[in-house]
Order: structure tokens, then sequence, then C-alpha cells
């Protein structure tokens, strides 16, 4: 049994009133808070140690250098990937989509396809759309079930021997649906396609294995991860990530430059131009070693009986309608009220102190696929608590009568 | 008709009698309730400015240089907020509403309503009404 009172103590933000009312943060899917030790690492890398990385012989450079590669080690060991060089370092989930869709540009052809699925975040469809329109590939779409299961059978009918890349998403920040990723993975492969995993929702909840699941790119967020904003993780097989065509130019990705030709850097430095986010980089390991200290299966238990409890007590309601009840679901619940606007419950629930998310989270194509223009979604974290439930069922009933 | 500047005062005195956040929601939620504000024949995509959180229609009459406002909006509140608009700035000389200065906004303590981050485009909505009134002042 975890003690959640003494985790919540290690997280300064959530002792707050918020409109007079004790804080309610429920929306962990967007961004989760920080604990003490994250913030303390920032403080401390400012205080002590800021100097830039990978330039400087002097102790501090050096000193933050180190930090910094001991970052990557531990996400490499996070994630059990292979090499450190395969961690690249970038500014979130989306700048790590970006990243590959962009090197895919020269690599596709007309003829060729590129699969994603309906219940993409934006993140993980626009940047596939400016990939085939510059390179003249076809983007092809997995539609959802009604109950928010990819539709598999849909997905092998795409499959061929056209398709060179598949992008889906672990988990889906609007559904809370689990993907079955290592049969997506199989499947990709046996028609010699590569796969990018979006598991922006996924590395808070689950353990990711990225040899076990041989997964050719995964991406994901430390803010999702009780670490800092603006780092990110695109992790690529070494094979595939020197075959890919750097993002950005500049310091840092090169081996020479002249004006006649540059050559560019090894991995990981080829895909990591100018000076990175490095106070958020180190910090982002405290947060990995929070989450490996508590155990993600601990931290999996624990919202899995949240989002049961809430479930429980939600459907108490009067009108509630889940939007998305997948077999396998994590950490979220995502509903509506018949006859009221998701707006509107945001609106007083937030009067009240309580943080869900509404509108379309984005990812608009689902919401058309169920023809709502947006649901609220109470997403839960390992600081989340029983009472917190109970107290915002409380305030939605209370809304309710005030919208009646 | 008040003046632009009266009828915020009144609705500055009006927000000043609710005790607690209750009453003045509960107060905008009885005004997003009331009839339909806009014809339904306005009712299109033309006319919508579309939020990420909530939808707002609007559509401007102008009888010689006094503009009258219609709009609507699928949340409540979104819709009591835009009816409260609509009373500060409709039937008003469109060069009183380009220049109209909407202190009430911060004043009642609807600013939160209207930022940026919202996303249920009351703000733009404004912006619209606004240009709406630029453009036809100097006719
Ligand atoms: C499934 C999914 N993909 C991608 C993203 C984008 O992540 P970021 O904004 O950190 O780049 C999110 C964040 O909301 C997400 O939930």
């Amino acid at each position: 049994m975890i003690d959640v009172g003494k985790i919540r103590a290690q997280f300064p933000l959530l002792h707050q009133k918020v409109n007079g009312e004790n804080l309610v943060y429920f929306d962990n899917g967007a961004s989760t808070q920080k604990p003490q030790v994250v913030i303390d690492a920032i403080a401390q890398y400012y205080s002590n140690n800021n100097a830039n990385i990978h330039r400087g012989v002097h102790y501090l450079s050096q000193k933050a250098t180190d930090k910094f590669e001991e970052t990557r080690d531990t996400v490499q060991a996070f994630i059990n990937a292979n090499k450190s060089c395969e961690i690249i370092f970038t500014k979130g989930t989306t700048d790590s989509i970006n990243l590959v869709a962009n090197g895919y540009r020269s690599m596709l052809n007309k003829g060729d396809d590129i699969i994603i699925s309906e219940m993409e975040h934006h993140s993980n469809i626009v940047p596939w759309q400016m990939c085939c329109e510059v390179s003249g590939a076809t983007l092809k779409v997995i539609p959802i079930l009604d109950n928010g299961d990819l539709d598999m059978d849909a997905f092998e009918n795409l499959l061929s021997e056209k398709t060179k890349l598949v992008a889906v998403t672990h988990i889906s920040n609007a559904l809370g649906t689990i993907n079955p990723v290592e049969k997506l993975i199989t499947l990709t492969h046996k028609v010699g396609a590569k796969i990018l995993i979006d598991g922006a929702q996924a590395t808070p909840h689950t353990l990711v294995d990225v040899q076990g699941l041989d997964v050719d790119f995964y991406c994901f967020s430390a803010h999702k991860m009780y670490g800092p904003t603006g780092v990110g993780v695109l992790y690529g097989k070494e094979a595939l990530l020197n075959e890919l065509p750097p993002y950005q130019g500049g310091g840092e990705m090169i081996k020479e430059v002249s004006f006649e030709k540059t050559t560019y850097a090894d991995l990981p430095h080829k895909f990591e131009a100018g000076t990175p986010n490095i106070a958020g980089v180190i910090a982002f390991k405290a947060a990995m070693d929070f989450i490996t200290d508590l155990g993600i299966s601990t931290i999996a238990k624990h919202e899995d009986t949240l989002v049961q409890y809430a479930t429980k007590q939600l459907l108490t309601i009067s009108g509630m309608q889940f939007i998305g009840e997948a077999k396998k679901r994590a950490a979220l619940v995502s509903f509506n009220i018949e006859g009221l606007h998701p707006y509107d419950i945001g609106v007083l629930l937030d009067k009240m102190g309580i943080a869900i998310r509404t509108g379309h989270h984005c990812a608009q194509p689902i919401m058309e696929h169920y023809k709502v223009s947006g649901t609220a979604r109470m997403s839960f974290a390992i600081y989340n608590t029983k009472e917190e439930i109970d107290s915002c069922i409380t305030a939605i009933k209370k809304a309710q009568t005030m919208l009646a | 008709m008040g003046t632009i500047v009266a009828i915020q005062a009144e609705l500055v005195e009006e927000f000043d009698m609710f005790e607690d956040w209750m009453e003045k929601y509960e107060y905008i939620i009885d005004l997003g309730k009331s009839l339909p504000m806009i014809d339904d024949k306005h009712k299109i995509e033309d006319n919508l400015i579309k939020g990420c959180q909530s939808r707002v229609w609007l559509h401007a009459d102008n009888d010689n240089g006094i503009i009258t406002y219609t709009a609507d909006s699928d949340a409540i509140i979104t819709k009591g907020i835009v009816a409260i608009l609509i009373r500060v700035l409709s039937k008003q000389k469109a060069a009183e509403i380009a220049k109209a200065d909407l202190v009430f906004i911060d004043k009642i303590g609807l600013k939160e309503q209207l930022s940026q981050t919202r996303a249920n485009g009351l703000l733009s909505m404004v912006k619209e009404m606004k240009l709406y009134a630029l453009a036809l002042k100097d006719r």
C-alpha cells in the first residue's frame, strides 16, 4: 500500500486554495505537477552548475555535460534501449514526432503509404499530413470502434507493401484506450514497414520496454511524467536514426563545417542542434527516479483504482455518458452529461477549485467520431485520492443543478 | 437606450449585489437560457467564431450607422456573457462601439472568461463586433 499523504507532501503546488477551495488537480493528462526533488534539481543546476554543455573544457561545463549525459543513460535504462545514443533529447513529444516526420519527407515518394489512426492527438496527425504534402505519400487512417478500441481488422486491411510507416498512439489522451502496441508492431513489421509509437500518455503509467516491443521509434514528454516542460525524448533504433536526415542545422550537430560541405555529428548529437534545455534534462532524471522509486506498477495500480472508483461514482450522475469504454484503459475518464456543454461544467468546477480538462483534447477527429463538440476529462496521477473524486462528483452535481 | 458608458456602470452596480460566485454565475446562466438570441438563418458557418472550448455565432445588422448585434453560443455560460456584451454594445452608433473601452469586464470579474486561454470564442467575438463597427463608422 502506498501512503498517498506522504507522496502529496512532496508536491508543493498541490497545497493551495483555488477560488477559496482546496485545489483538486485532475488535469494530469495535460501535464503533471512536479515533486520537490525535480524543482530542487532545477534550482541546484542554476545555483551551482549552469554552463553550456559539450563545449567548454572548464569545470562547470564538464560537470553539466556529465549530468546531462547521466539523464540520457537513465532514459536508456527507463525504456530499456540498447544504447544511449538511441536517446535523442527534444522539446517534447510533438517535437520528437516532427523530427521523424520531417526526415521522412525526403525518404518517401508518391505511391508510399503512411498509416495513422483516428484517435491520434493532433501532434501525431499534422506532421504526417505535412510529410505527405511534400513527399507525395498517402495518409491512411485506422478507424476506431464505438467503444474506443482500434479497429484492428481495418488496420490489417490497410497494411500493404506500400506501407512505409505506421504512427499510432500507445494510450489515447481523449479516450484512455491502451492500444495493443505489440500486435501493431508485429503486423507492421510483417509488411516491412517501420512504426512510431506516440508514448506521451503511456510513459507516466506503464512500463515501456522498447527492445521487448521491437518498436522503431518511440516518443514521449517529460512534463507528463512529473518532469519539467520543454523536455522530450525520441527513441529510435540506431540504424534507423543513422538513416534519418538531420532535422535542424546548427551548432553541436556537426562534425565539420565548410561552405562546400558539412558533415554531421554522430548520434545522438546529429539531432540535437543548438543549446538544449540543460536544466530541464538534468531535472528529468529526478522525475524518472521518482517514478522508479515508487515503481511504475504501483503508480498504475493506484491510478486504476481511481479510474474504477471515478467511473462508479460518475454513474450516480443522471445523464452520464462515457466517451471511450475500451477494454483496456488507463488513468483517465472522459465523459459528457446529457444536455450540458462540457465547457459549462469546466467553468463551474473551476469555481469550486477543481481542475479538469474540457474541449476536444487536441483530438478533433475523435470528437467527430462521437459527434460531440468536446468532452470533460478527469485524468489521474499518483498523488490523487478518492476523497478528491468525491469532491469532484459533489461539484459536478452542484454544477448540474445550476445549469439545469 | 443608455450610452455604452452608462450601461457598463449599470452592469457593475448589478454585479456588485451578488454575494458570491454562485449568485453571479446563476445570473449568467439565466441570461444564457433566455430566448434564442439569433435568427436561425444567421446561424451559419460564415457567422461562426470557433473557439476550442465553445462556439459563438455573431450577426450584425446596420441601420443608418446604428448596429444591432445578435449572437448565440452552444455553451450556456458563454451565451450568458454574449448576452451581456450585446446589452452593452448593441443598438449603438458604430463610432461609439469602435471606440468603446469595455472596463466593466474587469470590474464584474469576468476577465478570465474573456482571456485568451479560455478559447471560448468570446475574445474573438468582441474583436469582431468592434471590427464591424470600425468598418462602418466612417461611412
Ligand atoms: C497522446 C499525446 N500525444 C502527443 C501529445 C503532445 O505532447 P507535447 O505537447 O508534450 O509535445 C500529447 C499531449 O497532450 C498527448 O496526449
